[in-house]
């Protein structure tokens, strides 16, 4: 079982990163972007398990470390 | 293209490896000699003229031909240090490329069993101000340098950066090291003791750093094909832990031999491991951890994955290995064992995929070139120059504030202000003044580093130029109380094998040696990169010299920065109408040309050793060398330390442009309190060496009459300003 | 009295803080093995700078599951002190044992360079021996330094002093020109700046000892919150 998770920080967290990227893509000529926001992608081998139990541990996992729900939000697909 | 081609072997070459094995190498040993023969593992080009140096010496503990060289400082301790250059990686991925230079080298320094305690790096960039590409380069090169040294532990304290359109299309990356270590704990990359287990610690292999000009791709398939790839990615974190577990591994005694893997991986680390031990050695390259699936013998021979080292255990002691190597996370594996018979045997299981005689492919058996030279052109071109025909400046008040912010003059504390350059809390001082200063804990010692090197002087006469880069590293260390003890070199060239390049590279060697012999600072270790050159032109010849010095008490240590007003300022040496390759002709007047400054070496070093007895005594408030934009500049970079302006009046018959900013050789300027002015006197006096009193330090602006008429005034504040922000302005 | 500084593998810091309160200020001191066990009394822990797991995913996130950090946390807990420079600091917010949390410096660059800090609450175990309102400089090193917090928690921490130091001029973006902060049981402090390489007059700074002879004077009684 693969899966990705997301990770990005919270709308109400400044995104240094991402607002140079922003103004970088501004600067080559797309004016119209507006926003970026940078985060990351995990991507995991889960091995044989269920897509609920799947479910249930990659929650977990986000829960307990691979976001820090003080400043980031997460969500994940599991790709079967 | 026949295969040795692809290689990047010559037919000649070929023919001398079926001389050595007397049959058609397959492709692994091809492949094999073809990283072991480039220039960048075989020196090939440049070996034979290595003679002219001198590398031994009363305090040399281990010269060239180490992981790194070793010079003895007392107390039973020694400093461990060699400078190596990344300059093409940088070029396609500035940041890996620069980071894994610095993996590379603190690898060499713990390789000797010696605790890295200092980095450095040596920068070259093209024309900031024109392209934006040389901005991102700056830029990923910085960061890069940053991310691995500060994520790994180790203070970067010191270095240079310059700016030159040479460098436009190749900028140039070199990285130093410096290491402690007791006299007793040194070790070497030997392969000895027949039976021995060659055991492979740290990352997996993976097929990174394949790719480059010599690698054959015929026996690959596509999918590996599409995968391998030359830039090398660095795991900071992975070398932390390598190399706690490495020098804990040191010190059970279990350990006969260390070399870490680096250019030609595999390859190297065990022919080189092979032969400075009983000859031969037999590795099974399935036994080798591997990142990915399905590699092939030649790509886990060639990697050039970081992390990794080999070490050579001995028989019956590699579960011990184990065991403190699992401590910090990491695997030990035996690949291999020590043999006699002097053949390299790579097995993938049972079978045999390659065996070769050891020796033919380390340096000793690969081809040396001695190339044709010839003196070019724009040498003689330049001696013609005349200083008389350029412009005298109206303004020179603007003409001082033009050259302090100019790249190479300017500030470069946007890019040192990156590096955590305090950890460890050895720093006694920081990057900024001319050489950085570490205590050495447990003794009153310190060591003094700098990197320096001025490469317009080594284009327009590379002997000279080379000399006094060697010159320049040595006052850097003077000024801060420390006396020389060795070098290692980063030799940045062009092509040699174009007649002009080489003759730049010849000069730079013979310069290099005669300067060193004279300072008696062997040169303990160091690196060649040619082919810096793009389709128009090469670099500026650019032998960067790394020097270390060693101060006997921490408490006597100098610096550049005026300390106190109503000191009086002494400028030691003369000054004489030497325009020619000065960054005031470039800066201002856009000419790079002109005959550089004369340096006598005999005569300089008479001024070391007058400043080092004056520091000795505690008799300098402060010292500072004489260089890029003469005393004008001189003068400003001591007063924009600590806010401390200077009134100056100099007594000349020259130009005042040429006064202001002649870059004549052996000069420096010092700070004594009034009260020790006399003591100071007699010290230059018994020395003969020359010195005047030229003013004393004052208020808050820098005040310079010639003459007796002001023709400089300006406020430290104004002329800081300008100096520190000019790089960050550049880059944004 | 006894100081125990936490080393985990990619710890940088753990030899400056050991240095500095052996040698500068003639502390009894241990490391702490990440993994230990059995963790032994000590008056005050510190959780020193460096990347302690590489750092890769977030700064300090590895490092709560350590099998010694739950003996840290019972420790924090009994209102011992606990101080966590740096590294230290954000391994602190990512326990939940200090609010908020830090992110990217502003200018995305890591900064290396001693700054003006100034003291705002001299009520605690890490600050009495400092003036209120005082500036001391101290050396920051860090990519990561960028305090943030929800506004209803600032407010409660602004409430009960929980801010102990700002910076004079904001290098990171921090709210607040937050450097460092301290729990509601004032027994937990985290900072940014590096105290502990602004020990001895050599390295040219003794300024940051005032945070170090405020914790031994409030381990030796001689000083007490009202």
């Amino acid at each position: 079982m693969k899966a990705k998770v997301y990770v990005t920080l919270k709308k109400s967290i400044a995104d240094p990163q991402g607002n140079a990227i922003g103004k970088a893509l501004n600067k080559i000529g797309y004016d119209n972007v507006e926003d970026v926001r940078i985060g990351k992608l995990i991507e995991t081998e889960l091995g044989e398990v269920t897509k609920e139990t799947a479910e249930k541990q990659l929650k977990e996992m986000c829960e307990k470390l691979l976001a820090n729900t003080v400043i980031e939000q997460y969500s994940f697909e599991v790709l079967g | 293209m026949s295969n040795y081609q692809a290689v990047g072997l010559t037919r000649e070459e070929y023919m001398k490896i079926i001389d050595y094995i007397g049959r058609e190498p397959n492709l692994l040993e091809l492949n094999m000699y073809g990283v072991m023969w480039s220039e960048h593992c075989s020196y090939k080009h440049s070996r034979p003229l290595f003679k002219h140096f001198p590398t031994s010496g009363e305090k040399v503990l281990q010269g060239p031909g180490e992981n790194a060289g070793i010079v003895d400082i007392g107390d039973n301790l020694a400093i461990v240090m060699k400078i190596e250059s990344h300059n093409h990686p940088s070029a396609i991925e500035p940041y890996q490329g620069a980071a894994t230079g610095v993996g590379g080298i603190i690898r060499d320094i713990f390789a000797m069993g010696a605790r890295p305690i200092a980095l450095l790096n040596s920068l070259r960039f093209g024309e900031i101000e024109k392209y934006d590409r040389v901005k991102y380069l700056l830029e990923g090169v910085v960061e890069g340098i940053a991310g691995y040294g500060n994520c790994i532990g180790i203070p970067t304290v010191g270095g240079e950066v310059y700016f030159n359109k040479s460098y436009n299309g190749n900028p140039l990356v070199n990285a130093m090291c410096v290491g402690v270590i007791e006299h007793d704990k040194i070790h070497r990359g030997n392969a000895s003791g027949v039976g021995n287990s060659i055991m492979y610690v740290g990352a997996a292999t993976g097929r990174d750093g394949i790719g480059g000009a010599s690698f054959a791709s015929v026996e690959l398939t596509e999918e590996s094909e599409e995968k391998r790839s030359a830039v090398q990615v660095g795991d900071p974190f992975m070398e932390k832990l390598l190399l706690e577990a490495c020098l804990e591994l040191l010190d059970t005694g279990s350990i006969i031999g260390i070399q870490d893997l680096g250019a030609a991986g595999l390859t190297s680390a065990c022919c080189e491991t092979a032969t400075r031990g009983e000859g031969g050695m037999e590795i099974d390259v399935l036994k080798v951890p591997r990142r990915e699936k399905g590699m092939l013998p030649v790509e886990v021979m060639i990697s050039e994955s970081q992390e990794r080292m080999l070490v050579i255990v001995e028989k019956g002691r590699e579960e011990e290995v184990e065991k403190i190597v699992e401590k910090w996370g990491l695997h030990a594996v035996v690949i291999g064992k020590v043999t006699d018979n002097g053949r390299l045997v790579v097995k993938e299981g049972d079978g045999i995929v390659a065996d070769l005689p050891a020796e033919s492919l380390d340096s000793s058996g690969a081809p040396k070139y001695y190339r044709d030279y010839e003196i070019p052109d724009y040498y003689r071109e330049a001696k013609k120059f005349r200083p008389e025909d350029i412009t005298e400046p109206k303004n020179y008040n603007d003409t001082l504030t033009s050259l302090l912010k100019s790249p190479n003059i300017a500030s470069k504390e946007w890019i040192y202000r990156q590096y955590d350059h305090m950890v460890r809390t050895n720093t006694v001082i920081k990057p900024g003044s001319d050489a950085a200063v570490l205590r050495i804990r447990g003794t009153k010692k310190a060591i003094a580093l700098t990197t320096d090197c001025n490469s317009r002087y080594c284009y327009l006469d590379p002997r000279e130029g080379s000399k006094i880069a060697v010159l320049e590293a040595a006052r850097n260390i003077i000024c801060s109380g420390g006396r020389p003890l060795a070098i290692t070199d980063g030799l940045n060239f062009g092509n040699p094998e174009k007649p002009d390049r080489y003759w730049q590279f010849r000069e730079s060697i013979i310069g290099i040696s005669e300067a060193c012999r004279e300072l008696d600072t062997p040169v303990i270790s160091g690196n060649v990169s040619f082919y810096n050159e793009t389709d128009t032109q090469a670099i500026y010849p650019t032998p960067i010299i790394g020097m270390v010095g060693v101060i006997d008490d921490v408490e006597k240590t100098c610096s550049m920065d005026f300390k106190a007003v109503g000191d009086i300022i002494l400028q030691i040496g003369e000054t004489k109408p030497e325009i020619g390759g000065s960054e005031y002709l470039s800066a201002i007047h856009n000419m790079e040309t002109g005959e550089i400054p004369f340096v006598n070496i005999a005569r300089e070093i008479k001024a070391h050793k007058a400043i080092l007895e004056s520091i000795d005594r505690g008799l300098l408030e402060s010292a500072h060398d004489i260089s890029e934009g003469g005393i004008a500049v001189g003068l400003a970079e001591c007063c924009m330390g600590k806010g401390i302006g200077a009134r100056v009046n100099l007594e000349t018959s020259l130009r005042s442009d040429f006064e202001l900013f002649s870059e004549s050789q052996s000069r420096f300027l010092v700070a004594i309190k009034p009260e020790n002015l006399q003591k100071v006197i007699d010290i230059f006096t018994e020395f003969k060496v020359p010195f005047k009193p030229v003013g004393e330090t004052s208020g808050d602006s820098l005040n310079i009459n010639i003459n007796n008429k002001e023709i400089i005034n300006l406020p430290i504040t104004k002329m800081e300003a300008l100096w520190r922000g000019a790089i960050e302005c550049l880059i944004q | 009295m006894k100081f125990g500084i936490v080393v985990f593998p990619g710890s940088n810091c753990d030899i400056d803080c050991y240095h500095a309160l052996r040698d500068s200020l003639n502390q009894d001191v241990d490391y702490i093995w990440h993994d230990t066990e059995g963790l032994k009394e000590y008056d005050c822990i510190i959780l020193p700078g460096g990347f302690s797991y590489g750092d890769y995913l977030r700064c300090g996130a590895v490092a709560p599951f350590s099998k010694v950090m739950d003996e840290i946390r019972v420790h924090a807990e009994k209102g011992k002190l606990l101080v966590g420079i740096c590294n230290g600091f954000q391994i602190l917010t990512e326990m939940g044992l200090l609010p908020g949390a830090l992110v990217r410096n502003k200018n995305l660059k890591f900064i290396c360079n001693t700054v003006p800090l100034k003291v705002e609450n001299i009520d605690t175990p890490f600050t009495n021996r400092c003036d209120l309102g005082q500036v001391i400089n101290i050396p920051i090193a860090h990519g990561e330094g960028n305090y943030v917090v929800e506004k209803d928690e600032l407010a409660k921490m602004k409430e009960n002093r929980q801010i102990l130091f700002t910076y004079q001029e904001n290098p990171n973006g921090s709210v607040l020109d937050i450097a460092g902060i301290c729990n509601e049981g004032k027994n937990v402090l985290g900072m940014m700046p590096h105290p502990e390489r602004a020990c001895e007059e050599l390295l040219g700074n003794r300024e940051g000892r005032l945070v170090f002879e405020s914790i031994i004077s409030f381990l030796e009684g001689g000083w007490k919150s009202e």
